[in-house]
């Protein structure tokens, strides 16, 4: 797969982390697209304090989708769960073609304003990039794998945990990859119902037409997002390799 | 000793084992808990003002109540026990059907002739029982395994009905649609918005990713490229995507001349285009190499062998095998554009996220809703049709 230079992410991560500590030293490179003298940096509120709460937030989603999306996964594959397996499928089709904005502006009139109607949106959107890989990993193992651990006398418990489960594993984080890149830019639409995220830049910059807001914003979560894909992606080869993959 | 043990899920098709189904039980303990404990309806005076829930006993008139609570007992025990997919479905769209009506009547029995203040909605549950009901018939339509042109066919004959109750007046007195009838002259022109911006920017990232992805796959710096760039395209998030084309599309309008003609402006529909375009490039290219890749060596040699030529072996030999693949991608980026285009309301882009951002902002669910129901509805049906197309193909060429 297509992957960025482990230099430049190294870089971009220290680019990030001296642009969240310290904005003011950026303010020049913002300039340009503020309009007028309004200040070209974000000032509201700290622009760490809302990355951190951020990452937070799509943090405790993704953990929230990947243990049930697994869960299910699990279940469908057993063999008493042959029946849900055809259901499943379709859920997980159909389930994505739910849009992050309606489940989020569904959520409101039931569990209010703030950040507990992102958290249902975010897991709801994580739990099907998941669900998907963990399902074909699991289904699509070899049968004569199965049938050897079966010979060597594993029970059901043990199979799935010391055989079925350690060479899915790099599919697995493959898929929670994919739902925690989607859930960072996801979460920025939590501002438009008064969750603290990133998104409260980029909404205010929209609001108040100043491009350099937009910028912040969104450059910042897509310097979020690359770091957390390499990151997923060292543990996704460190899985393969335990797995005894060829890397 | 046995060595192969018989696997309990394992039984010839089409013979019913009796006993409890599992999915279904809980499809069934589902609709159960939600008429029978959560409240069916919300009645409120008028749009602001505090509701009042109401169970299914009161919601009702006692009559049409006995008929909901009649079919849902016959329904949901069906569902519980393990019967054929066909009864199933039968017992699911029955559900399904009482809901949509009970919501009707429901409004109807609750607001007083004349009142046109009044707004009734369902409440949390009737849409779990709602969703019960859709999975339990999902779950028995996924049983019964229908061929492309069947679920082409109930799409349309689901599209039929809703059309006609809503063509009728049935649901006229419900929140949502009087949301709808307050504006009900720009509704159609934010769907046609919506649509187009979905199908147009998919239609151009389809005509332009397919042959880059065909330029770019031979060389693999150039494949690696490009794939790295659109990567990193998907991950700055929509909001942003949309805002940051603002400057500069307004300032294209403004200097390249005739630009302003072609509707290219930092307001409007020009930024929203151009990024849902920017969104749809990765998967349609991504899919396309994917897709060309998978065609097996042998084939290649095949072609090669027979005398055809790099260009005929494309068009005639790798494109057709590589169809499913593609239209996959394309099925994927379309179903995540119509849910995009939504954002084009925050940007003033058009579009249903105008009627979802200002519910939003003015705390009005029932507005919210009359964006968000079209927008899943669009989606959900383009998925089904494409689908079915894609399985289509593929079963063309399995046939020899």
């Amino acid at each position: 797969m297509s992957r960025i230079p482990r230099v430049l992410t190294i870089l971009l991560l220290a680019g990030l982390g001296g642009f969240l500590t310290k904005p003011e030293a950026f303010a020049a490179l913002f300039r340009p697209f503020a309009p007028g003298d309004t200040p070209p940096i974000y000032a509201q509120t700290p622009l760490l304090t809302l990355a951190v709460n951020h990452l937070l937030l799509v943090a405790a989603a993704t953990l929230a989708a990947s243990l049930l999306a697994v869960g299910f996964a699990v279940v469908a594959t057993r063999p008493a769960g042959r029946d849900v397996l055809p259901f499943a499928r379709a859920v997980a089709n159909l389930g994505q073609t739910f849009p992050p904005v309606a489940v989020l502006a569904l959520a409101v009139p039931v569990v209010g304003f703030g950040t507990v109607p992102t958290l249902i949106a975010l897991v709801l959107y994580g739990l099907l990039p998941i669900f998907e890989t963990a399902l074909t990993s699991l289904s699509g193992l070899d049968p004569a794998l199965r049938e050897a651990a079966r010979g060597l006398g594993l029970t059901g418990r043990q199979r799935l945990v010391q055989v079925e489960l350690p060479l899915a594993l790099p599919m697995i984080v493959s898929g929670i990859r994919v739902s925690a890149v989607i859930g960072l830019a996801t979460a920025t639409l939590g501002s438009t119902v008064a969750a603290s995220t990133l998104g409260e830049v980029i909404v205010s910059g929209l609001l108040t037409g100043n491009t350099a807001y937009v910028l912040q914003g969104g450059l910042t979560v897509a310097a979020l997002a690359i770091v957390v894909d390499a990151g997923f992606r060292v543990l996704q080869r460190k899985a393969a390799r335990r797995a005894g993959f060829p890397s | 000793m046995t060595w192969i043990r018989p696997d309990p899920g394992g039984r010839p098709p089409g013979l019913i084992r009796s006993g409890v189904d599992p999915l279904g039980s809980v499809f069934a303990a589902f609709i159960a808990l939600s008429v029978l404990a959560l409240p069916l309806m919300t009645a409120r005076p008028n749009r602001i003002a505090e509701g009042t829930s109401l169970m299914a006993w009161s919601a009702l008139p006692s009559g049409h109540a006995l008929a909901l609570g009649g079919v849902l007992g016959l329904a949901a025990p069906l569902l519980a026990l393990r019967v054929a997919p066909r009864l199933r479905v039968a017992a699911g769209a029955a559900a399904l059907l009482l809901l949509c009506l009970t919501a009707g009547w429901a409004a109807d029995h609750l607001t007083a002739p004349g009142d046109r203040y009044a707004r009734v909605s369902p409440d949390a549950g009737w849409w779990l029982a709602f969703v019960s009901a859709g999975l339990a018939l999902g779950d028995g339509l996924a049983r019964l395994r229908p061929g492309p042109g069947v679920r082409i066919a109930l799409l349309a004959a689901g599209a039929l009905l809703t059309g006609l109750a809503l063509g009728s007046g049935f649901w006229d007195q419900l929140s949502v649609l009087r949301e709808y009838a307050s504006r009900s002259d720009t509704f159609g022109r934010e769907v046609r918005t919506h649509a187009g911006l979905a199908l147009s920017s998919v239609a151009a990232a389809t005509a332009i990713g397919i042959p880059a992805a065909i330029l770019a796959r031979p060389v693999p710096a150039l494949r690696t490229a490009l794939l790295a760039v659109l990567n990193v395209v998907q991950t700055i998030p929509s909001m942003a995507l949309f805002g940051m084309l603002i400057a500069p599309l307004a300032w294209i309008g403004r200097t390249v001349p005739g630009a302003a003609g072609l509707g290219i402006a930092g307001i409007g529909a020009a930024p929203a285009f151009v990024a849902l375009f920017a969104y749809a490039l990765l998967p349609v290219a991504a899919a396309t190499v994917a897709g060309l890749e998978a065609v097996p060596g042998p084939v290649r040699d095949a072609a090669r062998g027979v005398g055809m030529t790099g260009r005929q072996c494309l068009f005639q030999v790798e494109l057709p095998l590589a169809r499913p693949a593609i239209l996959t991608g394309v099925r994927i980026v379309l179903v995540q554009n119509i849910g995009l285009a939504v954002i084009a309301g925050l940007v003033g882009g058009g579009g249903l996220g105008v009627f979802v951002f200002q519910g939003i902002s003015q705390n009005a669910g029932d507005l919210v809703l009359l964006g968000a129901l079209p927008t899943v509805a669009l989606a959900g049906a383009a998925a089904i049709l494409l689908d079915a197309v894609i399985d289509a193909s593929r079963l063309r060429e399995q046939r020899p």
